[in-house]
């Protein structure tokens, strides 16, 4: 399945391949891995080979943030409560729709994961588990995981501006990435004019960034100047 | 042709709503009357009106929404009650009902004696179960040959005067007592061939009748020759209805057994299209069709149910929701009342079959335009309808994006199935033809997504990817240690240094902006006023925290 946007850069070929587990996870105290995840499921659905979704224990999913990141939301079910059945939920899912993201439930048993993971690697849809070490931990350790390891914010001041544009560092690692194993990349997640895109390299501070600090640097020189 | 009793209630969603006959009120669905009180009824409301002319005629009318599960619980009852004098009572909507009365009318001494030991069963159960008084509740029952004779005959008994009123039509002279009937008596269905029967100068039954069938049927086709039937007092199906062959009934059982209603009507959803499924191969349709439901301590509760035109899928699932809620909704009335001759089931149901009693030629059918969807479509609607049948039908939901300032009002959810909003750029429910079509026009209150106000007040984007909707409660502390607050100016005391977020280790802000007040219908009593900030902490997390009633609440997180 091709994973269009800037986002494809992360996968072999640009594109997952279908029967895969992703995990989208990040490191601790770090936030971003729910921005990720809707990212990457954009990035699906916009490609042809992914028309349907679902989105298993999001209680407080950020839809206008899911619709900003491209996901159409007439063709994302959202199942918030699964409660006790969960894993027989996303089995029905893996089914019938193309990728099913899984925030997991507080605990999860070895042989439910097993057969989801098997489930979906037969019916040929991708599970992607959203922060699957937080808690109790997913045990089966997925084909490919994308990990943000920093996050931050651009174009808020002391006291001014608003959150703008955010830059995230992801390592992509995983048994079915054969070339680099965690490459690191980074990306305007969203950028400035709300586009995710991939950011040059840390160390050269450009595009977004840069104009914002200039944008409150002048601010900053006004509001002294009428002080 | 079947000698048969119809007992119907004109204004039966009124009656269930336990309206009194003698207070004003209405039943109201997508802004439309559907029933009114008699009391309404000499105020000028007549079924159809808008709810604001129907306000503006009988202005200390009551407003009631209607509700099919209500209506269909409280008739159950009284199907019950009219059982116990005679079987095979056949359901055809809650508030009407047949029933063939060639036995019962010689046990209890002719039709006149049947007819109004039949009302007055049903209006005490009436009185007893919605808790309107016995007589005054408004029974109707009309006792002719067939159905449709004894359905007008019903209509018409009231209308006379009197409550609780029989009108029989004496065997044989049906075709002499329709006669002078306007044309619009055909009821539904047959609306259009109404108008145009009436725009051709054939103004009553007795004329339409008086025409060569032949020519009839080659004018108006198959459905004016069945309407041509009626109103000549004939059974319009008499040849063609036969008995299905066995394999025909589709049933389902439940290990373990199964207390919910969704949950069982959901199965009822998929063995309704089994069976049209089964159906559509031998080309029939049916017209009656009984729906049994079996509990693990061996009860059962069998119903048959009628319907004038075909059935189809959505409509056959809906009869059995009804049938089960009318039942389960009794376990906990007779628990109040005592012994009440009939009760509930005590246990989980083990089985549901749907078995067409009565089926004829399908005479077809005009399929859509856009054809079927594709495969994946029907895959993920068959996934999806998997999961509500486990989990409710509220489990599975859809977003759509909707007018709004805070984050969580800008995303109406609406449960998967229902019709989204008109307008929005979406695929209609998908698998499932033909249900809730008017679903998206109800009403007028609320706005379509495609409008844009611009709803100043809203943040800018990018969105929080996490939208609070539990309250998490922050604690705002500036740099001397004191509480932050937001005056009545919509400024802050003091700028705010450190954030605890539900009583966590206090962090430090690093940046932040604000705050942005927000103060909404401040017109009246549901308003509410807020103050946003946004804050970016040192860890590179930011959240949108609102300050609302005197606390700070974190409303959304950029997760």
């Amino acid at each position: 399945m091709e994973v269009r946007g800037a986002l494809g850069g992360l996968f072999p070929l640009g594109g997952v391949q279908r029967g895969i587990t992703v995990g989208v996870d990040s490191r601790a105290g770090v936030a971003g891995s729910v921005s990720l995840a809707l990212a990457v499921t954009g990035g699906l659905m916009a490609g042809d080979g992914c028309s349907w979704a679902a989105a298993v224990g999001f209680p407080s999913l950020g839809l206008v943030a899911a619709a900003e990141l491209g996901v159409p939301l007439d063709r994302l079910a959202l199942v918030a409560e699964p409660g006790e059945r969960w894993p027989l939920v996303v089995a029905s899912l893996l089914d019938g729709v193309d990728l099913v993201l899984l925030s997991q439930p507080a605990r999860v048993r070895a042989p439910d994961a097993r057969r989801l993971v098997a489930r979906a690697r037969e019916r040929g849809s991708v599970l992607l588990l959203v922060e699957p070490s937080k808690r109790m931990g997913w045990p089966e350790s997925p084909d490919v995981h994308l990990d943000v390891e920093s996050a931050s914010w651009q174009g808020l001041g002391a006291g001014h501006g608003n959150l703008r544009a955010r830059r995230l560092e992801v390592t992509v690692g995983g048994r079915r990435l054969a070339g680099g194993r965690h490459r690191r990349v980074s990306f305007w997640l969203p950028g400035a004019d709300g586009v995710v895109e991939v950011a040059a390299p840390a160390g050269t501070p450009a595009g977004p960034g840069e104009r914002s600090d200039l944008d409150h640097e002048r601010e900053r020189a006004l509001v002294s100047a009428v002080g | 042709m079947t000698r048969t009793l119809v007992v119907s209630y004109p204004d039966w969603p009124a009656v269930a709503a336990g309206c009194r006959p003698d207070e004003p009120a209405v039943v109201v669905f997508a802004n439309r009357v559907i029933a009114a009180t008699p009391a309404a009824r000499a105020e000028g409301v007549v079924t159809g009106l808008r709810r604001r002319e129907a306000q503006a005629r009988c202005p200390e009318a009551e407003v009631v929404a209607a509700d099919a599960g209500r209506d269909a619980r409280a008739w159950e009852p009284v199907v019950a009650a009219i059982e116990a004098l005679t079987p095979a009572i056949e359901v055809i909507a809650p508030g009407e009902a047949a029933l063939a009365t060639r036995g019962p009318s010689r046990y209890f001494g002719g039709d006149r004696a049947l007819g109004e030991l039949v009302a007055r069963t049903a209006d005490s159960t009436v009185g007893v179960t919605v808790g309107v008084a016995g007589a005054s509740a408004g029974c109707r029952v009309g006792v002719a040959d067939g159905r449709f004779v004894a359905g007008l005959a019903a209509r018409v008994a009231g209308s006379g005067g009197g409550g609780g009123s029989v009108l029989v039509v004496d065997k044989g002279r049906s075709r002499q007592w329709l006669a002078p009937h306007h044309v619009s008596v055909l009821g539904q269905g047959y609306e259009e061939l109404a108008g145009l029967l009436v725009r051709l100068g054939v103004h009553t039954l007795g004329d339409f009748s008086g025409l060569p069938a032949a020519a009839v049927l080659g004018r108006f086709g198959t459905d004016g020759e069945t309407a041509h039937k009626l109103a000549r007092g004939l059974d319009p199906r008499p040849v063609k209805a036969r008995t299905p062959p066995p394999d025909m009934a589709v049933a389902a059982e439940f290990d373990p057994p199964e207390m919910r209603v969704e949950a069982a009507a959901f199965v009822a959803k998929s063995l309704a299209d089994q069976l049209l499924d089964r159906l559509d191969r031998e080309g029939l349709a049916a017209t009656m069709v009984s729906i049994e439901a079996q509990t693990e301590h061996g009860e059962s509760l069998v119903r048959h149910w009628r319907h004038d035109g075909a059935l189809n899928a959505s409509a056959l699932a809906e009869r059995a929701r009804w049938q089960l809620e009318g039942w389960l909704a009794g376990t906990g009335r007779e628990a109040g009342r005592g012994d009440g001759g009939r009760s509930g089931p005590t246990a989980g149901l083990i089985l549901l079959r749907i078995v067409p009693e009565e089926v004829h030629q399908d005479n077809g059918r005009q399929m859509g335009f856009w054809g079927g969807s594709a495969e994946s479509d029907a895959r993920a609607a068959r996934a999806f309808a998997r999961v509500q049948g486990l989990l409710g039908p509220d489990a599975v939901m859809t977003a759509v994006i909707a007018g709004g300032r805070g984050f969580a009002e800008q995303v109406r959810l609406v449960p998967w199935g229902d019709s989204r909003d008109e307008g929005a750029s979406t695929p209609p429910v998908r698998g499932r033809p033909g249900q809730r079509g008017q679903g998206g026009q109800r009403g007028g209150g609320t706005r379509s997504s495609t409008e844009q106000p611009p709803w100043p007040g809203r943040l800018e984007k990018p969105a929080p990817a996490v939208v609070h909707h539990e309250t998490t409660e922050a604690q705002l502390l500036d740099a001397s240690g004191n509480a932050v607050e937001v005056n009545g100016r919509g400024l802050l005391s003091s700028p705010p240094c450190t954030v605890s977020i539900s009583g966590a280790v206090p962090r430090t802000i690093s940046a932040w902006a604000g705050p942005w007040p927000l103060e909404e219908r401040w017109w009246d009593r549901g308003g509410r006023r807020r103050a946003r900030l946004q804050v970016q902490l040192d860890n590179g997390d930011a959240h949108v925290i609102s300050r609302e009633k005197g606390c700070w609440w974190v409303e959304a997180s950029y997760c």
